[in-house]
């Protein structure tokens, strides 16, 4: 804005108005000999330096100009005027004068016919074009070079025939304003050190500054908004007095993702349209043998007031390596090993979050893994009422306040309870986790006391995060598609908080 | 979950009511049924197959789509579904099935051949059956979800269904090869053998799916009657000889299984569902099946067994206080007819039908009453006993790295853990036989082919779908790898690793180094100089995914934790990258 060109042509402006009382921009363009719009630039320059230097009202002005085709009239006369010039004496033959007087001929043909200048003589063949008065005075291009003196009805006529054109031309009327001076004071943008060292910032004069514009963005990293609400679910669940279970394990024996929680072995979970099978290594190492031999019992025959499914139990299906299905093999090993502790059983409460594997169909919304988050709880007499109660207090930390329960059907709890809640954007009930007690065939082979009660719930974490944020597929949120954008601009996360 | 299709108008009949869609969707959630899709033949033709034309002679009644627990086959027919829904708003009591003896029992012997291919057939009869076109659909219909679901894909069970009044035992369950067996297919004109079967079917948009159960074996299963007429090639296809029609009064059943306990669930089901439409409801005739050792066993089993249940323990599972006659009028609502004990007033005796084989435990009653009872109407209550809480300590230790690299002006990415072979190896040039790496064994496309070992190829991929930001452009992310470990329990472990990449016009080493220092900083370790013996340090090396003299190992205590680096301009390549990075990666598991 301050460009050394620029500062000289406010000088100069400001001189010139220090001699006259008024001066219109464009004439000021033209006695400079310079752009119109450097002189408006220079002005507005002029104004950011204070609003009372200059007094400036802007112009708009209508005026009147010959088109090309006008500015040829205007010279050379008007094509009927020329076409009856065309003309000799004796009468011309119609192609001939049209052949002869170029572009406009049939135009200004019509035009002389029409005013009575000539006629067409059909006495003789070919047919004669022959002047019908001696002479004739060209009134279009007369008042085309006194334009000032046309008349409202004639412009509009010329405006018709495309000679003559109006055009709006906008300009500033500057004249002196009540702080007028012709030396301007330059403005600082910035409060600097040195004018604090030396006290120069009492007297100099500061640019206004623009409120309305966005400040600069911090340089930064931002959290990925997915593990930002993983974080927000680990804090909720400390909250509540949850310890936290190690799950870095995605490699996981059949045993522990299915044979230990009582599913059996010909469930279709266990199927490779499902579960994804490792190759290398195939093979889990040793399992606890008695427990094994506990498990293959209940499951073939039954035991703990349990009838079995009644089937031909294999280790080798049990010993087959997996990625995880769910994060409640976890939870299988923290009970077991809950159940072995030396001072005997204890109440315990714990929660995972972490990644699950499924070899199922992909679409908007499901991926082939994606996070877990699970709570369990053991202690002796639980009820259904404390697994209701739990829910509803989890869920209420969530930001979810209404909740119904659905009865259903999952291998491995008994009591099962689907979790719906309300959601007030979508105006439907939607299901957001799944929960019940763990079967006694799971929980009493392990080694925990009879009257032990195993309550547990899951859901994905990925489910709330789309509903809270509105994504529609999931691949905006996980894996390398994400837009950085969006999480560099992402909110805080309040589940809580809407 | 199976999803089952019933017409709205024969369920309102049946049901005796006529409900909205809501009204039935309210019944069926407190029941734990789910009302999936109200629709039409029309629509399910035009939206499954996109076939409009053959959609237009489709009929428009109202079809409901109902979501069924996994483990209830009785509810998997219109039949089965109201039977329980009536019982459940207490209209009627739980039927009660009985034999009927005839004067000569039919007769299915097993022969020993069968053991090497599907060693367990069972066999029953139901009497004087009046079909409709309705109730024929359904018979086939859940023959279907019976074979979709606890039958496994007829790999545990087939059904095979016959007209009895054009067959004559006594039968004979056989394993034969394939060339001697010779009929007339279901539905088919032509006399094939067993290897034209397989041929026959191999493009058959259902039974090509169920070939490869028997194909390959010496000899497939086969009933006979005493005509050698064949009834089925289970679990292929039955023959047409034997068909069923809307004339069909006498209807022999035979499952052949791999699994003798879900043959007879099988069997029982279908029994109960079906003997509704014999002349006398509810009545079932019992077949002798003859063993390979000569014994005799009679099918269906149709057990009734009764189970004791405590009223203080089903009230204290579920966390309510109802007194003993209250749960038994609840359970005989849930088909479980049940009385309190004539001596014990704490005991009911608890009648498990033959159509409740998921009945194996005392849990699962105490979950009928639970339904019965609402699960909505009971008491919300809470864990009584408190507890403090531990965080797992490499977690926490992940929560504060991701603050502090965010802090220092990286930004968090989350990627796969599964990905393809190339990857890890090809794209970093590395061979993957070298790489400690953990194999999936049925991958439906590349893109999980393995768990990977390293986090640097997910950030790669974050950076070239990003183009568009401007640079620099600094990434994280702290997650697991999996490596192939056989001193590990299942032969793999996770590794918790930090990884960083800068990107931008110049690779920036020192910026990737910069953060090393940083996150060292936070963990309290050292820059190790000198004669220290504790602390961090870099140690130039060689690695083909960095650029030549531009490598070192990341070093903690003498020993390798990790790289870091700038990535060579082929490992850019391979992922389309134009512009340099610098990269580090290394394990925060030693500073837990």
């Amino acid at each position: 804005m301050s460009s050394p060109e620029q500062s000289e042509l406010t000088e100069r402006i400001l001189k010139y108005l220090e001699g006259v009382e008024q001066v219109d921009s464009l004439q000021l363009a033209k006695e400079f000999g310079i752009e119109h719009q450097k002189i408006v630039g220079a002005v507005k320059s002029i104004q950011a330096h204070g609003e009372r230097l200059l007094h400036v009202e802007s112009v708009t002005r209508k005026s009147l100009e010959l088109t090309e085709e006008g500015q040829a009239v205007a010279q050379g006369g008007s094509h009927e005027a020329n076409v009856f010039a065309a003309v000799p004496e004796q009468g011309i033959k119609r192609t001939e004068l049209l052949a002869a007087g170029g572009a406009s001929a049939q135009l200004g043909f019509s035009k002389a016919m029409s005013l009575g200048w000539l006629w067409l003589d059909r006495s003789v063949q070919p047919t004669l074009v022959r002047r019908k008065v001696s002479a004739i005075v060209d009134e279009v291009r007369e008042q085309l070079l006194q334009l000032a003196e046309l008349s409202a009805k004639d412009v509009a006529e010329y405006k018709k025939r495309k000679l003559l054109q109006e055009l709006t031309i906008k300009s500033l009327l500057l004249s002196k304003g009540a702080e007028f001076s012709t030396t301007l004071t330059k403005l600082e943008t910035d409060l600097t050190t040195d004018m604090l060292a030396s006290g120069q910032w009492q007297q100099l004069q500061f640019k206004p500054y623009n409120f309305d514009a966005l400040g600069a963005a911090p340089a930064r990293g931002q959290l990925h908004p997915l593990l930002k609400v993983r974080s927000e679910f680990r804090q909720i669940f400390l909250e509540m007095g949850f310890s936290e279970m190690a799950t870095n394990n995605y490699v996981e024996a059949s045993f522990w993702n299915f044979d230990a929680l009582f599913q059996p072995q010909q469930h279709p979970a266990r199927d490779a349209h499902d579960t994804f099978f490792v190759k290398q290594p195939a093979q889990c190492g040793p399992l606890p043998e008695d427990y094994v031999q506990r498990v293959a019992t209940v499951h073939s025959v039954g035991g703990y007031g349990s009838r079995g499914y009644g089937y031909n139990w294999q280790l080798a299906e049990a010993e087959k390596n997996l990625l995880r299905t769910h994060t409640t093999a976890v939870s299988a090993r923290t009970l077991y090993q809950l159940a072995k502790q030396p001072n005997g059983f204890k109440p315990a409460k714990y929660f995972s979050i972490d990644k699950v594997f499924r070899n199922e169909a992909l679409d908007a919304t499901h991926l082939a893994e994606f996070h877990q988050v699970e709570g369990v709880i053991a202690n002796v007499g639980l009820t259904l009422g404390d697994l209701i109660g739990t829910l509803h207090e989890f869920f209420r930390k969530l930001g979810i306040s209404e909740l119904q329960f659905k009865p259903t059907y999952n291998p491995y709890t008994e009591p099962s309870m689907e979790v719906y809640c309300y959601h007030p954007g979508l105006a439907k009930w939607i299901e957001v986790g799944n929960s019940g007690i763990f079967r006694p065939e799971l929980v009493l082979p392990m080694g925990l006391p009879p009257d032990v009660n195993v309550l547990a719930w899951g859901l994905s974490l990925e489910r709330p995060t789309m509903i809270k944020y509105g994504i529609n597929n999931i691949r905006d949120l996980v894996g390398p598609k994400v837009d950085l954008k969006m999480v560099e601009e992402g909110p805080i996360c309040r589940l809580d908080h809407d | 979950m199976p999803t089952i299709g019933v017409k709205r108008d024969l369920l309102f009949d049946a049901l005796g009511k006529k409900y909205t869609d809501d009204e039935f969707q309210e019944l069926c959630f407190a029941f734990g049924l789910e009302l999936d899709e109200v629709t039409t033949e029309k629509q399910m033709l035009t939206k499954e197959q996109g076939d409009v034309a053959a959609a237009a002679d489709a009929s428009e009644e109202i079809i409901y789509r109902i979501d069924i627990p996994a483990n209830r086959y009785d509810l998997l027919c219109l039949e089965g579904l109201v039977t329980a829904l009536r019982v459940f708003q207490g209209k009627v009591k739980p039927p009660k099935f009985e034999f009927v003896e005839p004067a000569q029992r039919q007769v299915l012997k097993i022969n020993p051949s069968t053991a090497q291919i599907r060693p367990f057939a069972v066999a029953a009869v139901l009497r004087n059956v009046t079909f409709t076109q309705d109730s024929y659909n359904s018979f086939i219909d859940l023959q279907d979800k019976l074979h979709q679901n606890i039958c496994r894909k007829r790999t545990l069970v087939a059904i095979g269904t016959h007209d009895l009044d054009t067959i004559k035992g006594p039968f004979s369950y056989e394993a034969l090869p394939p060339e001697q067996i010779k009929f007339v297919p279901l539905n088919q004109t032509q006399e094939l053998n067993g290897v034209q079967l397989m041929d026959f079917y191999a493009t058959h948009a259902q039974l090509k799916q169920y070939l490869p159960i028997i194909r390959d074996s010496p000899v497939y299963p086969v009933i006979y009657d005493a005509n050698r007429v064949v009834l089925s090639l289970p679990p292929i296809i039955n023959g047409d000889h034997s068909k069923i029609s809307l004339k069909t009064k006498n209807v022999f059943i035979e499952c052949t299984a791999t699994d003798l306990t879900k043959a007879k669930v099988v069997l029982d089901t279908i029994v109960c569902l079906f003997s509704e439409h014999c002349a006398k409801k509810f009545t079932v005739e019992p077949c002798d099946v003859v063993q390979t050792d000569g014994t005799i066993i009679s099918y269906p089993e149709l057990a009734v067994r009764t189970e004791r249940i405590s009223v203080k323990r089903a009230n204290a599972y579920i966390g309510i206080n109802e007194p003993a006659s209250k749960l038994a009028d609840m359970l005989t609502r849930m088909y479980l007819e049940t009385e309190v004990d004539a001596k014990d007033s704490d005991s009911l005796n608890v009648k498990i039908p033959p159509t409740r084989h998921d009945v194996i435990h005392a849990c699962d009653v105490y979950e009928d009453v639970a339904i019965a009872f609402g699960y909505n109407n009971i008491k919300k209550s809470l864990p009584a006993f408190m507890q403090i809480a531990k965080q797992f300590p490499l977690n926490k230790l992940t929560e504060q790295l991701r603050e502090q690299v965010a802090q220092a002006g990286f930004t968090e990415a989350l990627t796969f853990t599964l990905c393809s072979r190339d990857d890890i190896a090809l794209k970093l040039n590395k061979k993957i036989e070298a790489l400690p790496a953990v194999h999936i064994g049925n991958p439906k496309t590349l893109e999980f082919q393995v768990v990977r070992t390293t986090l640097l190829p997910g950030l790669l991929k974050t950076l070239v779908a990003n183009r568009k930001m401007p640079l620099p452009m600094k990434l994280f992310e702290i997650s697991d790898v999996v490596l192939a470990d056989e001193a590990a329990e299942v032969g793999a472990r996770n590794e918790r690793r930090l990884c960083a990449v800068n990107c931008n016009k110049s690779a920036g080493f020192e910026v990737v180094h910069g953060l090393l220092d940083r996150v060292m900083q936070v963990l309290s370790v050292p820059w190790k100089t000198g004669g220290a013996d504790k602390g961090y340090y870099l140690q130039a090396t060689e690695d083909p995914s960095y650029f030549p003299g531009r490598c070192a190992n990341v070093m903690y205590n003498d020993a390798v934790i990790g790289r870091i680096g700038v990535l060579h301009p082929s490992v850019l390549q391979a992922f389309d990258l134009t512009t340099p990075c610098s990269a580090v990666e290394f394990t925060i598991e030693p500073f837990v």
